[in-house]
Order: structure tokens, then C-alpha cells, then sequence
């Protein structure tokens, strides 16, 4: 794979930004020393990039994010270190972008000096199974907007098709066709079509450029069931 | 469209909403309810529905109220401190017999409190959601599915018996995302025109929509009707999910988040030899009294887990008429226990009467 300096997640509502986001990091991490991943996530209370901190800080990713983040202090805050991503080039920086164009406002005070370096990639998260963006037509209307309120455009589609836990393979094969259409419509190119890593064996070659991913984001009962009932 | 999707809580209960027939949707912002109203805007001008960002919650709540006393299925939502600003409109909708649908889903309180989820507006939803003597149908979900699930039943209870309807949720169920089903079936259509005030065109006497009564006998009159109607639905409308009660020795009762964690802490009991299971109630108000009050003659004690400072023990304590205990198992404050709270409780439980 190619990789920019700086890749920002971007997408509707929902789509699975998060969790891409913090999968892809661990990826860099693999491939350069210094990585970290910035939530400017103005929208979302609950369900953010500081619940992984202390699983990023471990695997050696450093984690950029309002003080505010995941506290009763309900304002829309974005941390200042969140320009260490533009002035350190040393830096492979993820961005983890608040949903749809509300969310991705947050992006104009950041997207000129990103232009400016231009080593970026900004790819466009998809997911056929959320109800506002069943189809090509309504994901490129949310596209459009978001490129409208973040100064930026996309260079490239995550299709991130997923029903949660209940994904199957077929769901993932199922989707191929619905991001094809969206990359044919606005001419970006396909990145990578993620999979729940159980179900990797079973797509990996039937669905070009699949990148296994493990779900991160998810409610906090869900993450207990490990280490439990110490008798 | 059996087909599943994914959802957040909010944007589902909106969506089902939409297909229970709600055009008049009247809210206020507050977290970590924002995403019904968002939902909302998006959806209501496509299908030439009505939404309307009030300039207050107390605004909002009345909308509500000038709508259903039209005869339209109508919905506001808001979270813990912004229901606390509706409830004089709320007394205003039971005091005049009109079907509405309330969303709360809880944040920490008392005062401002926080963001977090929280179930300490047990009392308020059950006992005290506004002034004067009345009740509204308060139901409790567990799953995205049953927030989908329970505003369509919401609607269909409110005007089946005509008084507003709560659906009492959290902020995590409110948040969280989950794989649903937007397949309610058929919405069943009340006939409203003997009170709804919706134009008489000059061709019959005017119906009023009032809670206001000159003369005390008539306003005892229509209250002794009203709670004749509750008689009824506490007889025929309460629900309750079981999970593993069949040989269980421990009854855990908890609702929303706090069942899905307990579902977790029986499991992990289990196999450890605990016979413990959950009755879980999904109408808080009518409150599954008899199935409590004929577990307890089976069970050595319960376990209320709650996001709260012991509120549903109360009503857990007088089905069962305190024929066995009752522990407590609670956070609060945003905090939600964990399997392992539970788990501590469980055996406490276990404990007790010495026989184990």
C-alpha cells in the first residue's frame, strides 16, 4: 500500500469512522516508528477514540483528544495538540473526523496547512447498511456535503458494509457492487473493503484489497467478557 | 423491508416513529438524546411531515399537546433535565386524555448532571411525571430492535387508551449501535372524532380538549374514569421478558443497559453453579407485579440492578410484599456496573440463609 502522511477518516453518521480509524492505526504502526491518531470528533458523546486510549498508548499510538472527551463537559472542543499532526513531519497521523458534514466543520481550520503539505489521503467511510445511505445516490449526496463544510476533497472509499457483530459474508460480497457504483459516480477509487477478521478467510478472495479489522468500538459490557470471575 | 440495517438507538426509535404514522415531531437539543431530533429534520420535510425545534422544552411539550388534541400522532423527546422542564405539559396531556409519545433517554442527574447514561428517572417516570393524580405507560428497552419495537407499541397503547406514553430509556441505548428490523406491520387507526378538535366544518357540536373542572365533583368524576381505565391496563398490558428463571434460586430484576449487563454477570454465574436468573421488566409502569410476586414464593432473594440510588427496589419490595430480600446493586452518576458488580451481588445473594 501507498501511504500519506496523513489519513483522515471521513464519512456519514455512523459509518464506522472510529473504528477504521483505530484499526488503521495499529496498521501504520507496523510500517513507521512514530503514529499517532487525532479524534476531532465534534458530534458523537459517547462511543469515541478515548475509550481505545489505553490500548493505543500500549501498542505505542498516541492518542490526540479534547480534554473534554468522554467527561460531562458537553462542548463541541477540539484539542490544540491536533496541530502537532500539521507542524511535526516526522509524524504518520491518523484523523478521525466527526460524522457527516456537521462533523466534518471541524476540519476547515485544519484543512488549508493539510492542503498546503498535500500528503494526505481523505477517504470517504461507506456503509450500505445504515438507512440514510442505502444507495449510490444518497452516499454521494453526504459526500458532497462533507467536502462542502471540511475545504477538502476525497481521494479515495473505504467500503466498510457492515451489520455489526451479525455481519456475514454474504452481507460483505453483497455490498461489493453498492461501492462500486459510488466509485464509478465520483471517480475515486476503491481503498480497501474492510472484514470482521472471522470472516477474512472466507472473502479474501473473492473481494479485491480487504483489510481484516476487529471491532474496537463497541459497548462497554461487550468488552468485559474476558477477564472475569476470578475464583 | 424485513431487511436488517444498522442503527443508532436514537435515529431507530425515529425512524419507528415515522412509520407508526408521527408527522409532528416538537423538540429541544440536549445530549444524548440530540441524534432524535437531528434525525428528525433530515426526515419529516421528505415526507411531508412537521419538524419543529422549539424555542424551549416547555414549548416543545405544549406543541405536543396542540397537535394531539388535533388527533395526530405526535412525539417530543429529550433527556433527564428537559423532561423535568415538560412535566407540567405532560399533567396538562393526562388531565385532558390525549395520546402522545414522550422519549426520554436518562442522563446523570440530579441538577445538570452529565452526559452519561443514567436510569435515575425511575421515580420521576413512574410516580411523579408531573402534577395531579395520573399515570403514564412506561416502557423500558433493552435493544436497539426494542427501542424500535416499543415506540411503535408506545403509540398504539397512547391512543388505544388515550394518555401520553413514555418511552424510558438511557443514553446508551440511546447511542449504541445495533442491526434492526424496520418491519412493524400494520398501524392500527383510532377513530378520534368524538374528541378530537380538528374542525367541526359547522356540522357538529365542537369538541374541547380541556383539563380545567369548575365544579370539584366533575373533576373527581373524570378522575375515578380515568384511573378505571389504568385498572384496565395494569390487568392487560404488562410486559416482562424471563431469562433463565426456570430452576433459578436468585431473581436479578433490571431493565435497559442494566439487563444487557446482568444477562452477561447470570451466564457467567451459571457456570459457575449459581442458579440465578432475570425477570425483566419492559412496562415499568404497569410494573410486572403478579410474575415478581410468584417468583418470590420460588427464589431465596432478588437483586434490583440499577442505574440509580434504589428506586425500582421500592416497587420490586411491595410486589413481592418483602416476602424475600431484595439487595441492591446500583452505579450512578454516568456509571454503568459492571458484569463484575453484578457478579459480587450474585454471590452475596447466594449467600444468604446460610445454604450454600
Amino acid at each position: 500500500m501507498d501511504y500519506k502522511r496523513i489519513t483522515l477518516f471521513a464519512g456519514h453518521y455512523g459509518s464506522g469512522k472510529t473504528n477504521i480509524a483505530v484499526n488503521y492505526a495499529l496498521h501504520l504502526k507496523k510500517n513507521f516508528e512514530k503514529v499517532s491518531i487525532a479524534d476531532l470528533d465534534i458530534v458523537n458523546p459517547y462511543f469515541r477514540t478515548k475509550d481505545s486510549e489505553a490500548f493505543l498508548e500500549s501498542k505505542g499510538i498516541h492518542l490526540i483528544s479534547s480534554e473534554y472527551a468522554n467527561s460531562n463537559v458537553d462542548v463541541p472542543a477540539l484539542p490544540a495538540e491536533a496541530y502537532t499532526i500539521i507542524d511535526d513531519e516526522l509524524l504518520h497521523a491518523v484523523i478521525d473526523v466527526g460524522g457527516d458534514d456537521r462533523g466534518a466543520l471541524a476540519l476547515g481550520r485544519y484543512a488549508p496547512a493539510i492542503l498546503r503539505q498535500n500528503d494526505y489521503e481523505m477517504l470517504l467511510v461507506i456503509n450500505k447498511f445504515r438507512p440514510l445511505t442505502p444507495d449510490c445516490a444518497s452516499t454521494v449526496g453526504v459526500m458532497r456535503e462533507i467536502e462542502t463544510a471540511a475545504g477538502m476533497k476525497f481521494t479515495g472509499i473505504i467500503n466498510n458494509s457492515n451489520l455489526g457483530d451479525e455481519t456475514t459474508a454474504e452481507d460483505i460480497l453483497g455490498s461489493v457492487g453498492y461501492a462500486e457504483e459510488i466509485s464509478a459516480a465520483s471517480g475515486l477509487p476503491i481503498k480497501m473493503t474492510t472484514v470482521k477478521e472471522d470472516l477474512y478467510e472466507s472473502v479474501k478472495d473473492k473481494v479485491s484489497d480487504c483489510f481484516p479489522i476487529k471491532l474496537y468500538v463497541r459497548q462497554s459490557w461487550a468488552k468485559q467478557e474476558e477477564n472475569l470471575w476470578q475464583k | 423491508m424485513a431487511e436488517k440495517v444498522l442503527m443508532k438507538g436514537n435515529e431507530a426509535l425515529a425512524e419507528a416513529a415515522i412509520m407508526a404514522g408521527c408527522r409532528h415531531y416538537f423538540g429541544y437539543p440536549i445530549t444524548p438524546q440530540t441524534e432524535i431530533a437531528a434525525y428528525m429534520a433530515k426526515r419529516m420535510p421528505l415526507i411531508g411531515g412537521t419538524f419543529l425545534q422549539a424555542e424551549s422544552e416547555i414549548a416543545a411539550i405544549n406543541m405536543v399537546y396542540g397537535a394531539a388534541a388535533a388527533g395526530k400522532r405526535a412525539m417530543t423527546s429529550s433527556s433527564s433535565p428537559g423532561i423535568a422542564l415538560k412535566s407540567e405539559g405532560i399533567s396538562y396531556l393526562a388531565g385532558s386524555d390525549l395520546p402522545a409519545l414522550i422519549i426520554n433517554v436518562q442522563r446523570g442527574g440530579p441538577g445538570l448532571g452529565g452526559i452519561q447514561p443514567s436510569q435515575s428517572d425511575y421515580f420521576q417516570a413512574t410516580k411523579s411525571a408531573g402534577h395531579g393524580d395520573f399515570h403514564l405507560i412506561v416502557l423500558a428497552p433493552a435493544s436497539v430492535q426494542e427501542m424500535v419495537d416499543l415506540t411503535f407499541k408506545g403509540f398504539d397503547l397512547a391512543d388505544k387508551y388515550r394518555m401520553p406514553a413514555m418511552l424510558l430509556s438511557d443514553g446508551t441505548m440511546g447511542q449504541m449501535m445495533e442491526p434492526v428490523t424496520l418491519d412493524m406491520g400494520k398501524v392500527t387507526e383510532y377513530d378520534k372524532s368524538s374528541w378530537a378538535a380538528c374542525g367541526t366544518k359547522c356540522e357538529r357540536e365542537h369538541n374541547v380538549v380541556n383539563s380545567l373542572f369548575i365544579q370539584p365533583d366533575e373533576l373527581e368524576k373524570y378522575n375515578f374514569e380515568r384511573f378505571e381505565r389504568y385498572a384496565q391496563i395494569e390487568a392487560n398490558e404488562v410486559m416482562y421478558d424471563e431469562y433463565r428463571m426456570d430452576d433459578a434460586e436468585i431473581c436479578i430484576v433490571a431493565y435497559g443497559v442494566a439487563a444487557r449487563v446482568s444477562q452477561n454477570a447470570i451466564d457467567k454465574a451459571r457456570e459457575n453453579g449459581i442458579k440465578v436468573g432475570m425477570i425483566r421488566p419492559i412496562t415499568l409502569w404497569p410494573f410486572p407485579k403478579a410474575v415478581l410476586n410468584a417468583a418470590a414464593d420460588k427464589v431465596k432473594a432478588f437483586i434490583s440492578v440499577e442505574l440509580s440510588m434504589g428506586q425500582m427496589i421500592e416497587d420490586i419490595e411491595l410486589a413481592i410484599r418483602c416476602k424475600k430480600p431484595v439487595l441492591l446493586c446500583n452505579r450512578t452518576g454516568g456509571m454503568i456496573p459492571t458484569t463484575n458488580d453484578v457478579l459480587s451481588k450474585i454471590e452475596e445473594a447466594n449467600n444468604i440463609g446460610g445454604d450454600k
